[in-house]
């Protein structure tokens, strides 16, 4: 559980983060919290070369409230978005997830932009913000570029970032709501935990929904079209009923 | 005259904070691998990634060319540093199988995390880099995972041996009273249990540092250990070495439950690489060769069987089990099974009883002693087969237990499989327990919920358990073919300023010693704990010990402490008497201070008659010089802790999932030296129990392969996972020491256990569900109710 020898550079601004993922390309790897790459770095399953710590980039930590959206720093700590009191009262499912993660500990050190970076389908904040249908922003050598929740999760661990692209800012839109659903304008997001190799919206139940069905038989239809894995945690079949439980629960919850 | 003594300053029995915390808080605290040792060099182990393969080669040599590593080697490179392998200290009968263990493979490893090479490095960092570029040709052989499968020898861990079965033991005083009752029983329980293999995790993983001394082919050993005296004993054995040229450390320890209870081929390793290198050198664990090659727990297969009358009353155990031995025969690994060999009879009179346990070899990591130890099985197979019982009877689990308890009068009782359990009042446990629980209400509310067709199920589990611990006489241990005894050695002095000081032969590691041990003096001599000062762990300070294991550091280790105090105090008395010119029946103790009865202005106090032992100026004739005693002390019997413990708990019918709502713990410890100590030992030890029923499992797949290797996986519970825990107390006093004390560090782990399992199958039961294996995951929960059979994972 000893990493393999790596570099570490500490970065004071988005733009020297950048220089240096140009030099080294995808030998390098950016560290915001840790708590997903260091892990993967003892076990010797990820070996960067370089690490390019951008923890301290305080700028890139806020909650700010952009009109019809709100604008979130890329670093910003999930203790400090389960405190937010702007996304308490403007994305309420974002400060109750947010403080779901892990302990006291991690919530103190991970970041939002880290753990939607990672693109693991079993972390919490990057299926909220795909059923917020939330918008990511990442800066890389030819500029900024914003990318839509839905397409930014493209396989496991995998995402639309370039190696030489730091993702800056997320916006999610003003949305009242819980559990794992999210309901703005009417219209109902849902989206899955380990479901598959990434996060996923449960279309099928958001069809049903939109279409006038009863919360009981658009929950029934959630895990249709999914293809989870089985691990020691779960097998695909009981995660295949899990998810029609605790979507019907969600969906409860946010009626209520 | 002792009588008037007892309990002076009234210490003993006083919750009391630990004086250990502050330098374990705040970080003073020194583990092995904060000791700073200049030069030292680093080791880093090959493992094999294979349960079972013959060795081809192992080429160091693009390791050796690593810039900072000192040197590499196979297992054949230090074949010939072993004067015998690693030891094995209980072979249980004399026709056990015990394959020699080396330190690192030479020609076969046996399974995944199996040493077979080693390179030492100027830095832990180097060195796992070197480990990774040692090349190792393996020949694959076929796994031995099950062990149902592995008792057929279709494959064989150890071909020399032409079987996998190392032992078959028996305990069946009676063979025809058992026949009989079986043959007579009205309601007969016959189940199967399995136990899975739990992995140790301290939060200390293991460490080893070997000092080198500069003269005389001198080693100072530090390992994270549990038993210091031991380890000496068998590494100056396994290295040829003699034991006076052998000091052993350790430091402090982050806990143990068991897996230091061992001698570890690490330890080995580093001790011969200091000899070779004539460097010193030391190896640090990681958590994941904490999982692999640290030994595991439990790793049974449990038949019982119940034979009972028409009421209910149970006339016969019988017993069967299979129990994983792993790879190789670690310290006690056969053993034990048979430390719960004689209690699958539980808290109830039971005139017939038969247990055979069979030890079989698998390619998997070594089982040995964890946290209760043979005796969390045994209780976890009663407990749960009673309840089966009470099923069959139609009576409440409540019930079933009372209708069986060996009454309070019946002690001392002699039970069938041959012990003399000292002192009991279970029903009167159970009563509390089930009064603290609000037992009537539970079950009301447990059947309003089944009335409104609730999918939240309430379950309620009892466990009445009995154990044996404080261990142990030296002639039991002989008649179970132990190679050790069972006495503890403690030396008290009054030093001249007049603090105390108290040598112990325990080594904890978490227990809270240096507390409790001050205060027994300190109350046995008037002063104030502070004053006492507890030296232990180090073989140079206390070279007489057998260590801390089987909660048996109060009743063996703490009565020596007690008994040299009070011979402390004798001659103290003397040689008061002497210089006031009493007699020293008219002397009374209080505050640290001998006076004469009915004129307290002449009096000595203790630090005065330490001085006056440490001069010698006037001691009475032939009475040696220095306030200094040394006991060691050989137990009669063993200790019985009982008691009873509810657990209750909620089970979503939707997803399986399992909630512990509530636990109610009535502990028998008996006389309480640190109250707050107990209850501490109550609460992890209860947490570790109950982990083993919903949480935690050590997964092999079928390959032999360990998927558990990391705390992502292995799933240890935090505070978050487990409510408030309600504990509650009775006291028994045991008649076999003079403080009155049992033993509380495994009891919780040998109560909670069933407690809890006992809670969701109760809570299942209206689904018809009778049994579940552990962990009782959500998966299991959810199999159980759509009436699934336990399907394998994936």
């Amino acid at each position: 559980m000893i990493p393999v020898a790596f570099d570490y550079q500490r970065v004071s601004s988005v733009d020297e983060a950048l220089g240096l993922l140009a030099t080294h390309g995808d030998e390098a790897k950016l560290l915001a919290g840790g708590h997903s790459l260091l892990p993967l770095m003892k076990l010797r399953l990820a070996v960067p070369s370089v690490l390019v710590d951008v923890g301290r980039l305080h700028d890139l930590s806020y909650v700010r409230d952009a009109g019809d959206h709100v604008a979130i720093g890329a670093l910003t700590r999930h203790r400090d978005l389960e405190t937010s009191e702007l996304l308490a009262a403007q994305v309420p499912i974002l400060a109750h997830v947010a403080g779901q993660v892990g302990d006291p500990q991690v919530r103190h050190r991970g970041t939002i932009g880290g753990s939607l970076a990672h693109g693991d389908p079993a972390s919490d904040l990057p299926a909220v913000v795909l059923a917020l249908g939330g918008t990511l922003v990442a800066r890389g050598p030819g500029g900024e570029r914003t990318i839509e929740a839905r397409s930014f999760f493209e396989g496991f661990l995998q995402t639309a970032l370039g190696p030489d692209e730091l993702l800056t800012e997320i916006r999610v839109p003003k949305a009242t709501i819980v559990g794992a659903a999210a309901v703005r304008n009417g219209t109902t997001g849902v989206a899955l935990v380990n479901m598959g190799s990434t996060p996923l919206r449960a279309s099928a139940t958001e069809a049903a929904l939109a279409a006038g069905a009863s919360i009981g038989d658009a929950a029934a239809v959630a895990a249709e079209g999914t293809e989870p894995s089985g691990d020691l945690n779960a097998s695909p079949d009981f995660r295949r009923h899990l998810a029609t439980v605790l979507v019907r629960r969600a969906l409860e919850e946010a009626a209520s | 005259m002792t009588v008037a003594d007892a309990g002076v300053a009234g210490v003993v029995g006083t919750p009391m904070t630990r004086r250990e915390d502050p330098g374990l808080l705040s970080g003073e605290a020194r583990f092995v691998d904060d000791l700073v040792v200049p030069g030292a060099l680093h080791v880093g182990l090959v493992r094999s990634p294979h349960a079972n393969a013959r060795i081809r080669s192992v080429d160091t040599s693009a390791a050796m060319a690593l810039p900072g590593v000192v040197a590499a080697f196979s297992g054949a490179d230090l074949r010939d540093e072993w004067a015998q392998p690693l030891p094995c200290a209980w072979p249980v009968t004399p026709e056990m199988l015990n394959p020699a263990h080396l330190p690192l493979a030479v020609e076969h490893a046996r399974y995944a995390g199996d040493a077979v090479a080693a390179v030492v490095a100027e830095s832990a960092y180097v060195a796992e880099d070197a480990a990774a570029l040692v090349a190792v040709d393996y020949d694959v052989l076929p796994a031995v995972v099950d062990l149902e499968d592995a008792v057929a020898d279709r494959a064989l861990v150890h071909p020399e041996l032409s079987t996998n079965t190392a032992y078959t033991w028996e305990l069946t005083p009676e063979p025809e009273a058992v026949e009989r009752a079986f043959a007579e029983a009205v309601h007969t329980v016959s189940e199967r249990y399995v136990q899975q293999r739990l992995i140790p995790e301290a939060m200390e993983p293991r460490g080893v540092c070997v000092v080198p001394q500069p003269f005389g082919d001198e080693y100072t050993v530090y390992s994270a250990t549990q038993i210091p005296h031991i380890l000496k004993v068998m590494l100056g054995l396994s290295l040829g070495v003699a034991e006076t040229k052998l000091r052993v450390v350790a430091p402090a320890v982050g806990g143990g439950f068991g897996s230091k209870l061992n001698v570890y081929a690490e330890e080995l390793l580093c001790a011969a690489l200091a000899r070779r290198l004539k460097r010193p050198v030391r190896w640090n664990e990681d958590r994941t060769e904490n999982a692999q090659a640290t030994i595991q727990g439990r790793g049974q297969i449990q038949h019982i069987e119940l034979a009972a009358d028409g009421d209910g009353k149970i006339r016969a155990v019988r017993v069967r089990l299979l129990a994983d031995m792993g790879a190789y025969l670690q310290l006690v690994t056969p053993g034990i099974p048979l430390l719960g060999a004689f209690l699958y009879h539980g808290a109830y009179d039971v005139p017939a009883y038969s247990f055979v346990c069979t030890g079989v070899f698998t390619t998997k990591t070594p089982t040995d002693a964890y946290r209760g130890a043979g005796r969390p099985e045994a209780t976890y197979a009663i407990e749960r087969a009673i309840d089966a019982l009470a099923g069959k009877v139609g009576v409440d689990p409540a019930e079933i237990r009372r209708r069986n308890f060996i009454p309070r009068e019946a002690f001392p009782y002699s039970s069938a499989p041959g012990l003399v359990f000292d002192s009991g009042d279970y029903e009167g446990s159970l009563g509390k327990a089930l009064d603290l629980a609000g037992y009537d209400d539970l079950r009301a509310e447990q059947r309003a919920r089944r009335a409104r067709g609730s999918t939240r199920h309430l379950g309620v589990g009892l466990s009445s358990y009995v154990e044996m611990c404080g261990l142990a006489p030296s002639r039991v241990l002989a008649s179970l073919n132990y190679s050790a005894g069972g006495w503890e050695a403690a030396t008290v002095r009054i030093l001249p300023t007049g603090t105390a000081q108290v040598v112990t032969g325990t080594s904890p590691h978490g227990q809270g010693h240096v507390t409790s041990w001050s205060m027994i003096v300190a109350d046995k001599l008037g002063i104030s704990p502070d004053e006492v000062e507890v030296l232990h762990s180090d073989t140079a300070v206390a070279p007489h010990g057998m260590d801390t294991y089987g909660s048996r550091s109060v009743s063996v280790g703490g009565t020596a402490v007690f008994l040299a105090a009070e011979r402390v105090l004798t001659k103290a008395r003397t040689i008061a008497a002497h210089q006031l010119e009493v007699a020293e029946e008219d002397l009374e103790l209080s505050g640290g201070t001998f006076a004469v009865r009915g004129s307290p202005e002449r009096s000595m106090a203790l630090a005065t008659i330490a001085f006056e032992a440490f001069t010698a100026h006037n001691l009475p004739d032939g009475l040696e010089p220095t306030l200094e005693a040394s006991v060691t002390w050989d137990p009669p019997n063993f200790t019985f802790p009982f008691g009873t413990h509810v657990a209750v708990v909620e089970v979503d019918e939707e997803t399986g999932r399992v909630d512990l709502v509530r636990y109610v713990a009535v502990d028998d410890c008996g006389e309480q030296v640190n109250p707050l100590i107990v209850e501490g030992q109550v609460h992890g030890g209860i947490v570790q129990g109950v982990a083993q029923a919903l949480w935690e499992e050590a997964v092999y797949d079928q390959d032999g392969n360990l998927l558990t290797t990391t705390l992502t996986d292995y799933l240890v519970p935090s505070a978050a996972e487990v409510p408030s825990i309600e504990v509650g107390r009775t006291v028994t006093p045991s008649p076999t020491n003079p403080m009155g004390v049992k033993g509380v560090g495994e009891t919780g782990t040998i109560a909670a256990t069933p407690a809890v399992m006992n809670a969701v199958i109760d809570a299942l039961a209206p689904f018809g569900v009778r049994d579940l294996d552990m962990p009782a995951t959500p998966e299991r929960v959810w199999h159980a109710i759509r009436g699934i059979g336990q399907e394998g994972r994936q």
